[in-house]
């Protein structure tokens, strides 16, 4: 059971912790695992959250900045006023729980279809594009100096690196060709700064309440790019669900993002966040690719990765609205 | 020639019979699970009844677009190929028509419910 080690592990750091209970996995592929439980504490019980890799599954996948990295990157986040869960224990050899981190758990909602419809959320979202432009501009405004080591990626690099991805899918797809196409031939070149880029920023990733935007969460894609990348991100349309016409999450104009980044004193770059609108397309559109391909050759037979396979078309449908709108 | 009733009509009578009388019985992950197992089936019927007609109009017009002859997986291959040479592009004619028409016949099997699918059934073909 492994409220015996979270038990053992919490005495040691959580003064007057006493123990631990209703350990609950929420999630949990074969390298990384998400679990909520309760830290007993005289004060009262600590809602808190273990991210982990399980023994003997140290190796991160190489786009990953890897958990260590993670834990930095939430706790530089939660001390500069970024909304985040605060880090509560990095995990050491003697817990017995494999490599990860606790976390303090943040009650709110991450499922995007129900903040997109639920009454619980009608009031904070017509405030969450803005917002999450000035959230943006924090994150963006991390001190370098203090930030893990990350990798370093730049519009061409990840043209490339897409390219490589999509061959190697061995699956051709014309609209994709002409994606890569257009993103050469756009490509904005290196950006006149280069900041923190979360990599992974969307609805679906955001714990949400009625007040608007409680935690980031997800920073395992983070590296070091062109900040306007996840502006871009924010946009693509299947983060939209079903919202199309707002395009930030479902939420709001882009106008209302720039102006929320722009308050909290950093510049946009309208034309590139729109190149990183389609390179994100794109991605999410090899990355259904990818779900394929393991769902084929790995040992992950599930339905739910099949499915996602066949989501691939979404994209061809977006990068077409992007690149060849009918009636123009 | 096989018998009938047809693939298409098998596995409609099984998603049904799933959504009807099994779907109710169960919850938790389990039913969500069964959601997407259903969600499959429905997939698998609409390919059926489509894929044959939408095949042949994407064979009729890559073949007007590439000026040679193949299957609908050799054809795409080689349209994909001179795309990424920068022999084909959007000011080719009939580039744009051709993807648009074959996208839309993908996401009808796919995703039918997609909403930027739907927006642009409204529009019109």
């Amino acid at each position: 059971m492994i409220e015996t080690e979270l038990s053992r592990s919490v005495k040691r750091w959580c003064k007057g912790a006493t123990g631990v209970t209703g350990a609950a996995k929420l999630s949990g592929g074969a390298s990384q695992e998400t679990w909520r439980f309760d830290i007993v504490h005289p004060d009262g019980p600590i809602g808190a959250i273990l991210r982990r890799s399980p023994k003997g599954y140290g190796a991160a996948p190489s786009r990953a900045a890897g958990l260590a990295a993670e834990a930095q990157l939430m706790q530089l986040a939660f001390e500069a006023g970024v909304p985040s869960p605060r880090v509560m224990h990095v995990l050491t050899p003697e817990d017995d729980l494999g490599t990860g981190f606790i976390m303090q758990r943040v009650e709110g909602e991450t499922i995007a279809r129900k903040i997109l419809r639920d009454e619980e959320y009608a009031a904070a979202r017509p405030h969450l594009a803005r917002q999450i432009g000035g959230i943006l501009a924090g994150l963006h405004r991390l001190p370098k100096d203090k930030l893990p080591a990350l990798r370093s990626r730049g519009a061409t690099q990840e043209i490339a690196e897409f390219e490589r991805d999509y061959r190697s899918l061995n699956w051709p797809k014309p609209v994709f060709e002409l994606a890569l196409r257009w993103l050469r031939d756009h490509d904005p070149g290196p950006a006149a700064e280069t900041t923190l880029v979360h990599g992974d920023f969307r609805n679906g990733n955001l714990i949400i309440g009625a007040d608007g935007v409680r935690a980031v969460l997800d920073w395992e894609l983070a590296h070091l790019g062109d900040p306007m990348e996840d502006l871009g991100w924010v946009c693509v349309n299947s983060w939209r669900f079903g919202e199309i016409d707002k395009p930030v999450g479902g939420f709001g104009s882009r106008e209302e993002l720039f102006a929320g980044y722009e308050a909290a004193g950093r510049k946009v770059d309208p034309a590139r966040v729109k190149f990183w609108e389609v390179m994100g397309t794109l991605r999410w559109g090899i990355m259904c690719g990818g779900m394929m391909q393991r769902f084929r050759e790995g040992p992950d037979h599930s339905m739910e990765r099949a499915m996602i396979g066949r989501r691939a078309s979404e994209t061809e449908i977006d990068l077409l609205r992007l690149l060849a709108p009918r009636g123009s | 020639m096989q018998d009938e009733p047809t693939p298409i009509e098998l596995t409609k009578a099984v998603a049904d019979f799933l959504r009807s009388d099994i779907a109710p019985l169960i919850s938790g992950h389990q039913a969500f699970k069964l959601r997407v197992a259903i969600n499959i089936l429905d997939l698998v019927t609409r390919q059926l009844t489509q894929e044959e007609g939408s095949d042949a109009k994407e064979v009729e017009r890559l073949r007007a677009l590439l000026g040679m002859d193949g299957t609908v997986t050799e054809l795409n291959r080689a349209l994909a190929e001179r795309i990424a040479k920068g022999e084909i592009d959007l000011t080719t004619p009939g580039l744009a028509e051709h993807l648009w028409a074959t996208t839309l016949d993908k996401l009808a099997v796919d995703q039918p419910n997609y909403a930027s699918y739907k927006r642009e059934l409204e529009r019109g073909e």
